[in-house]
């Protein structure tokens, strides 16, 4: 009785690997990676200036006391475009936003905000992705929300979109 | 969101004609290039092998021809030449993209039954083989 029993055991294991094969087949891909830096302070960098009529943009910017919006983009990113009237309406309500141009060359940075609108204050660019690696960013755009004191409080991956316009302006406020 | 964005960057690309180029940049200096020092050279492949493309989130760096894992490669080679032991890149790359970026299992306990599963097949094979034999002198 008990090696009856026992021979079932490789069907038995089978059927449960299958079963959590399909199970993990079945379940939706999830290929956003979020950044481990979220609430801990923004790291250290200071990178050259990334457009002809920004000031660079280096760490010290975000501890000045204000909260502030860090925005990584790139002049060949498609999305990038698409979310610049979000970035305007940001701007339109006072956010302080500063942008990171990344693997990219300052007269492309300049077409690209020529055609599609400038909402940054400062910014800096960043050739080698360094600091977009520091900050634990994974692709373009994304947008980190730093409080007054340098800390990293909020990162929304992928474009901005009209619909999270309110909440990001939330989640800033309340940073203050 | 971010394949649709890959497909369309890739459909425009295959459209400009530009081979493998996410940017109009050339790549960084060490992305390509290897280290002079074969030692060192082969300490940053070993760790690059072991770390996961950020973008071709199926291949590891040593693997990918993404901008991102240039930069990333280049920035190990570098960091490696001036004297950073890799296991600890490789903390600081988990720090901020956490396990997910590294794929070297780690001791989690998530991961014991994977480490415990060698040896609980080799004694239960051992018992199994044991068990046989012994029946067969009883015979």
């Amino acid at each position: 009785m008990k090696s009856k029993a026992l021979l079932w055991l490789p069907l038995a294991l089978f059927g449960g690997l299958a079963l959590l094969f399909i199970v993990g087949m079945l379940r939706p891909d999830d290929r956003v990676i979020t950044s481990k830096m979220v609430g801990k302070p923004l790291p250290e960098f200071s990178l050259p200036q990334g457009a002809s009529d920004r000031p660079s943009l280096s760490h010290a910017v975000f501890r000045a006391g204000a909260p502030r919006i860090l925005n990584i983009f790139a002049s060949w990113c498609v999305p990038c475009a698409a979310e610049a009237p979000q970035l305007k309406a940001l701007a339109d309500a006072g956010v302080p936003i500063d942008g990171i141009a990344i693997r990219d060359a300052r007269a492309d940075v300049d077409a690209f905000l020529t055609r599609w609108g400038n909402p940054y204050r400062h910014i800096g660019l960043d050739a080698r992705s360094e600091v977009q690696i520091a900050l634990g960013s994974s692709g373009v755009p994304e947008t980190f929300i730093v409080d007054g004191r340098g800390r990293i409080v909020h990162q929304h991956i992928g474009e901005i979109r009209a619909d999270d316009v309110p909440g990001l302006l939330e989640i800033w406020r309340n940073a203050r | 969101m971010r394949r649709l964005r890959c497909l369309s960057v890739a459909a425009l690309l295959s459209l400009a004609g530009t081979a493998l180029a996410q940017t109009a940049l050339p790549p960084a200096p060490y992305a390509n290039r290897q280290l002079a020092d074969p030692r060192l050279e082969k300490s940053a492949h070993d760790l690059m092998a072991t770390i996961r493309c950020l973008t071709c989130q199926s291949q590891s760096i040593a693997d990918s021809d993404a901008s991102m894992a240039g930069d990333l490669r280049s920035q190990i080679r570098e960091r490696i030449a001036r004297g950073e032991d890799p296991e600890a890149i490789r903390v600081w790359l988990v720090d901020r993209y956490g396990d997910w970026i590294s794929y070297e299992p780690t001791t989690d306990p998530i991961l014991w039954p994977l480490w415990g599963l060698p040896l609980i097949l080799l004694f239960g094979g051992g018992a199994l083989v044991l068990g046989r034999i012994r029946r067969k002198r009883r015979d």
